[in-house]
């Protein structure tokens, strides 16, 4: 890697896996407290002590699963998508192993939208599919984040499939703001957005309190994930490093 | 930055540039078939076709179904706002089917212009309130502030 100007060295010392690899593992305790607390309080607040809706009783609670999963399908692919752009250009290999560490988390939280939707969906709309816009595009997104995965590992070479993946992820963007305006674009069977960035959210104040509860306790799970997910990814890339090495002797010796 | 960096920036913003326009290109090409139903004024004015199953969407009108005695038939209106398109559906409908709430209906529209369906979806909305916060809200504020269905 040239270091042309020193302009950019706090740069890539940024994309130091051996420093990423120390700094979150210090992380890791406080992420996993936190990822409790929040999820815990979330799940029991809005499942047993938030009211019913009006309309349709109990069955609304998967609202704390569906909406906090399907934020963070799309709010994960921009991360992928961006930190595949970064490894792309500056060719920082830190960089390119966040990126696919993101797809496996990602995947699971679009399949996990889309099946408590279909859960929802059966006793509320009387269907547990529809092909409407909205999870349509979602079922797209889903197989964009299982095309990155795959194409991971369809080359003998880690850097080729590092940047294979990196570029579908990248053109893949495109479907994101399409998933998100899709139910104002389209008449569609899924209902318009409920949390709303510009004006007041559609829910009550008593069942909203509970839902950004998960919605941050999700965030904290999706970092807490990437962080995991991402130091396997490290410690398989650089096993032949000195550093590496030497973690694994002290820590077989402990 | 350095020059071959730029270049590859360069390369990565084209490359979005370029598959944003063709997948937008792609969506306004599809642009009406891409709705996964049609309004009532929609099939009134010709727009959907004719003699094929089509969707159709709106308000179930209030005061309008009619169930039959002896059977599983059920007859409503459904509305946009502007036009009424009659359904007549044999069979059992979802919980949360209602009148004065919205509902897509698939099926053939028929020579007296009765949609023939042969599956009713309710369609949830947006608002989520406790059963109380409901009950005291009056039947003109929830009119007002375009609560219970999206027309």
């Amino acid at each position: 890697m040239a270091m042309g100007s020193t302009k950019w060295q706090w740069f890539y010392r940024l994309g130091s896996p051996r420093w990423f690899y120390e700094i979150s593992g210090r992380w890791l305790p406080w992420l996993v407290c936190a990822t409790i607390i929040l999820l815990g309080v979330g799940l029991f607040w809005g499942l047993a002590l938030a009211p019913p809706d009006a309309r349709q009783g109990h069955s609304f609670r998967i609202i704390y699963l569906h909406v906090p999963a399907s934020l963070l399908a799309l709010a994960g692919y921009y991360i992928m998508a961006v930190t595949g752009a970064v490894g792309l250009i500056w060719r920082i290999k830190m960089s390119f192993m966040l990126m696919k560490s993101a797809a496996p988390i990602g995947a699971a939280l679009t399949f996990m939208a889309l099946f408590t939707g279909a859960v929802w969906g059966k006793p509320s709309w009387g269907t547990y599919w529809v092909w409407d816009a909205r999870i349509t595009s979602m079922l797209i997104l889903l197989f964009l984040y299982l095309g990155v995965l795959a194409l991971q590992r369809a080359f003998t070479s880690v850097e080729a499939g590092y940047r294979a993946s990196a570029i579908l992820a990248l053109v893949g963007t495109v479907n994101i703001p399409i998933i998100y305006k899709s139910v104002d674009w389209w008449h569609t069977l899924h209902q318009p957005a409920t949390l709303k960035l510009t004006s007041a959210s559609s829910i009550h104040t008593d069942m909203l309190e509970p839902l950004v509860v998960m919605v941050c306790g999700f965030y904290v799970f999706y970092v807490l994930a990437l962080c995991l997910f991402t130091r396997s990814e490290i410690v398989q890339q650089e096993s032949a490093t000195a550093w590496v090495k030497a973690l694994a002797t002290s820590e077989s010796r402990t | 930055m350095h020059l071959i960096r730029r270049q590859r920036l360069q390369w990565v913003i084209l490359m979005l540039v370029t598959s944003s326009m063709a997948v937008g290109l792609v969506v306004y090409a599809l642009g009406q078939n891409t709705n996964y139903f049609y309004t009532p004024s929609q099939i009134a004015q010709g727009v959907a076709p004719i003699g094929v199953r089509v969707r159709a969407g709106g308000m179930v009108v209030v005061g309008s179904l009619e169930r039959a005695a002896d059977s599983l038939d059920v007859e409503f209106d459904v509305s946009d706002g502007a036009v009424h398109l009659r359904v007549h559906y044999s069979g059992i409908l979802p919980d949360l089917f209602d009148e004065g709430q919205a509902a897509i209906v698939a099926g053939v529209v028929d020579a007296n212009s009765v949609l023939q369906a042969t599956e009713v979806l309710a369609k949830h909305d947006e608002n989520y309130m406790p059963p109380e916060v409901a009950d005291t809200m009056s039947a003109a504020y929830r009119e007002a502030n375009g609560l219970g269905g999206d027309y």
